[in-house]
């Protein structure tokens, strides 16, 4: 009953949430009329973007100055870390980092995955925690944002529009304000935020406590809006600091979802089609709640591990959980920051029961059930784009999204795409799994040690950051393997989306007719969902069943 | 070049306003409004000096005192973390054995799952109310108080975490246990 109260605040909160934000989402992203305020912004960005913003451009100007913005960002990003030694704001006089570790930190959070091969509290000083991870976790969800309304503008025949100006609207009109109206929430919820160091406190037994503190609050915010996920604490969201309480818990539970939902209702009214929005919706939702039921009734079985010992085993397993989030919330936001690329965690994915650990697993490989922050959608576009096909295939009819024909060379890149990410997770799992590279570094044996390099790379790939986080990951070959996983993973399912809407917007808009295939019907969600499921399986089946499955059967009474 | 130019200039002031302002902005308001969260919610003795924190699990091993939940990192303040052990592990089964004898559990008294299973952080404040009343007994006797008042003592302090949504009460062991100090 729990379970089902809690699933009901969150997952309906952030729907209901959604709706209102969809609305205002397109009205700052792509806004219809350019009279008073907004009209004066807008002017704004334009003066301060410069000569390119004057116009609106096509799809490989809008791409290029895409990758330009991240060049910039990486590279300021970079600096930061690189020279915290000598920075202020360094209260505890944090060191140097170590040069693989920061490129890995920096595509991580550059790439809106924000996989974390440090600890926030051992590692970062206060300047690197605020100006390069948390002002990274500003604009790398304002510029997947961009690109989905990029996307958006050209599925409706427009061009595709000015990325500088879209970037900014993202970040000062979307990201900033969100994050301006939560923090000062999980502030007044018991959130810590100061810019003091540690302090050294002296327990009621006389030992010594050093404990770490910071600006959380304001970090703690946007990484949970801009499915970010990368933590100031090295547990993350489990950390008492980051996540204090029950309320915090359920706050930030809805903050995860609920941009990645409005992202879906913001296209459907750029692109006109309201009831294909609500069908997509649907059919993300759908999968979202069967994962939950999956990973709730999964973990409620008690922790195997102490099956033969004199402990009470009517309680779920609560290995790496905490008790003031009650128990339902650990599988719940398991699923939550997996069907998002949100990544962050409030109980240790690594220490879930066997199969309960799959599921955030077959988030990342799917990575379209919501997804990242503009990103999400961008990906279930491919999805779209691969049913149509198959649908077009089925009854002889040239495939057709939104009135433009759908063709050879569309649908050639979006299975380039897809490949893409299949490539990544297996090709890199097998790698380590087959070299000390992954080998020497896992914290488990046999076949949870291989769902541990599974997990990361997934992670990885689906630009998540979540992990299982025993695996000893801070070393030279994990960092740059995933570091340039994470870059690929980032900029190739962008790159290529806005490829085919930019050859889509090029075509003549075909006449509706009675064999059109319609988009807003169940029976195309359906046909969504079978796609979605179909491709996901074939691909990921045989390495869930090396890893999770085996270990399940591996212990099963 | 006039790409990279407006990139630079973007980013620039996005790191003036979202890492600063808004920093700034959010740490006014806790300052202001909420100091004593803000700053780590810290417990201090009447001279001052710092106890812990009431948010953070510290260590508790004497026989006088409740004891926490199990910790991968040591109760360590500055480096929180998980066990992340598979819930299979052999590992856990014998982590587990030695927090089961610490606790004197048996078969005719099995302890509660809780006081057996490591948190995510490592720092979880607090225990099940049923794990605090498993400890009554220990507690009651080496404080020589009368189990009632320990007893008590728990279900003055036990709180459910998100009222009517959550059935299972909770209890900070840090609390309880400056509580059992008081005369």
């Amino acid at each position: 009953m729990d379970a089902i109260l809690l699933i009901l605040l969150i997952v309906g909160g952030a729907t209901a949430l959604s709706w209102p934000l969809g609305r205002h989402l397109r009205q700052a992203m792509d806004p219809v009329s350019l009279d008073g305020a907004a009209g004066r912004v807008d002017r704004w960005f334009r003066a301060f973007g410069g000569p390119l913003t004057r116009g609106d451009h096509g799809w490989k100007r809008y791409c290029f100055d895409l990758l330009t913005f991240n060049v910039v960002m990486f590279a300021i990003s970079f600096v930061i870390l690189a020279t915290q030694q000598w920075l202020p704001l360094n209260p505890d006089g944090k060191g140097e980092l170590e040069g693989s570790l920061i490129f890995n930190t920096v595509a991580s959070f550059t790439s809106n995955t924000n996989l974390q091969h440090y600890s926030g509290e051992a590692s970062m000083s206060h300047l690197s925690q605020v100006c390069s991870l948390m002002w990274l976790q500003f604009v790398s969800p304002a510029v997947g944002l961009a690109a989905l309304v990029a996307m958006a503008r050209g599925l409706a025949g427009r061009a595709m529009g000015n990325f500088f100006v879209d970037v900014q609207r993202a970040t000062f009109l979307v990201m900033l304000p969100a994050c301006v109206v939560l923090a000062p929430v999980l502030v007044l919820l018991g959130t810590p935020m100061t810019l003091a160091g540690s302090v050294t406190a002296t327990t009621l037994e006389g030992a010594e406590q050093v404990i770490a503190r910071g600006p959380v609050a304001a970090f703690l915010a946007v990484k949970q809006l801009g499915t970010n996920g990368g933590g100031f604490f090295g547990p993350n969201s489990t950390h008492p600091f980051e996540n204090p309480n029950f309320w915090t818990n359920v706050v930030s539970a809805i903050a995860i979802v609920v941009l990645p939902m409005s992202c879906v209702w913001m296209f459907g009214r750029i692109v006109g089609r309201m009831r294909h929005a609500a069908v997509v919706f649907a059919v993300m939702t759908a999968l979202l709640l069967v994962k939950v039921g999956c990973a709730m009734a999964w973990e409620a079985a008690p922790t195997p591990a102490f099956a033969s010992l004199p402990i009470l085993h009517d309680t779920g397993n609560l290995e790496g959980k905490e008790l003031r989030f009650g128990a339902a919330a650990g599988p719940l936001w398991a699923v939550l920051t997996t069907c998002t690329s949100n990544g962050s965690v409030n109980c240790m994915h690594d220490s879930l029961n066997p199969l309960t650990g799959m599921v955030p697993m077959v988030g990342m490989w799917l990575n379209a059930t919501f997804g990242g922050v503009g990103v999400g959608l961008i990906n279930m576009f491919l999805y779209i784009v691969l049913a149509v096909f198959l649908a077009g295939m089925m009854v002889g009819r040239t495939p057709e999204y939104l009135n433009r024909r759908v063709e050879v060379r569309e649908v050639k890149l979006a299975v380039l795409a897809v490949f893409a990410h299949a490539l990544f997770v297996l090709g890199g799992t097998a790698l380590f799994a087959a070299t000390p590279w992954g080998q020497s570094t896992l914290n488990n044996p046999g076949a949870h040690g291989f769902s541990e390099i599974l997990y990361e790379f997934s992670s990885s790939s689906a630009n998540n950051g979540s992990g299982f986080e025993g695996l000893g990951d801070n070393t030279v070959p994990w960092n740059v393997a995933t570091g340039l996983v994470m870059l690929l993973a980032r900029f190739i399912p962008i790159l290529l989306p806005l490829a085919i809407a930019g050859s889509m917007s090029q075509k003549r808009s075909t006449a509706q007719s009675a064999g059109t295939l319609a988009i807003d019907t169940t029976t195309f969600g359906v046909m969504l969902l079978a796609t979605i499921l179909f491709l996901g399986a074939l691909t990921f089946f045989p390495a869930a069943v090396l890893g999770p499955v085996a270990e399940h059967l591996q212990f099963m009474k | 070049m006039s790409s990279f130019l407006a990139s630079l200039r973007i980013c620039l002031v996005s790191l003036l306003v979202c890492a600063g302002g808004y920093t700034a902005l959010v740490l006014l308001v806790a300052q202001v409004v909420t100091p004593h969260t803000a700053n780590g919610s810290l417990v201090t003795a009447p001279d001052g000096r710092v106890l812990g924190s009431e948010r953070l699990a510290q260590a508790f091993t004497k026989p006088d005192c409740f004891w926490p939940r199990p910790s991968a990192v040591g109760y360590n303040g500055a480096g929180a973390g998980g066990s992340n052990k598979s819930p299979t592990s052999t590992d856990l089964t014998e982590r587990a054995t030695k927090t089961v004898a610490e606790h004197g559990a048996s078969a005719a008294r099995p302890m509660p799952p809780d006081l057996a299973a490591a948190s995510g952080s490592g720092l979880d404040p607090h225990i099940t109310e049923r794990a605090a009343r498993y400890q009554v007994d220990r507690v009651a006797t080496a404080r020589q108080l009368p189990r009632k008042q320990v007893e008590a003592l728990i279900a003055a302090h036990a709180f459910a975490p998100g009222g009517f949504l959550t059935s299972d009460r909770i209890v900070s062991v840090l609390e309880l246990n400056i509580a059992l100090g008081r005369p």
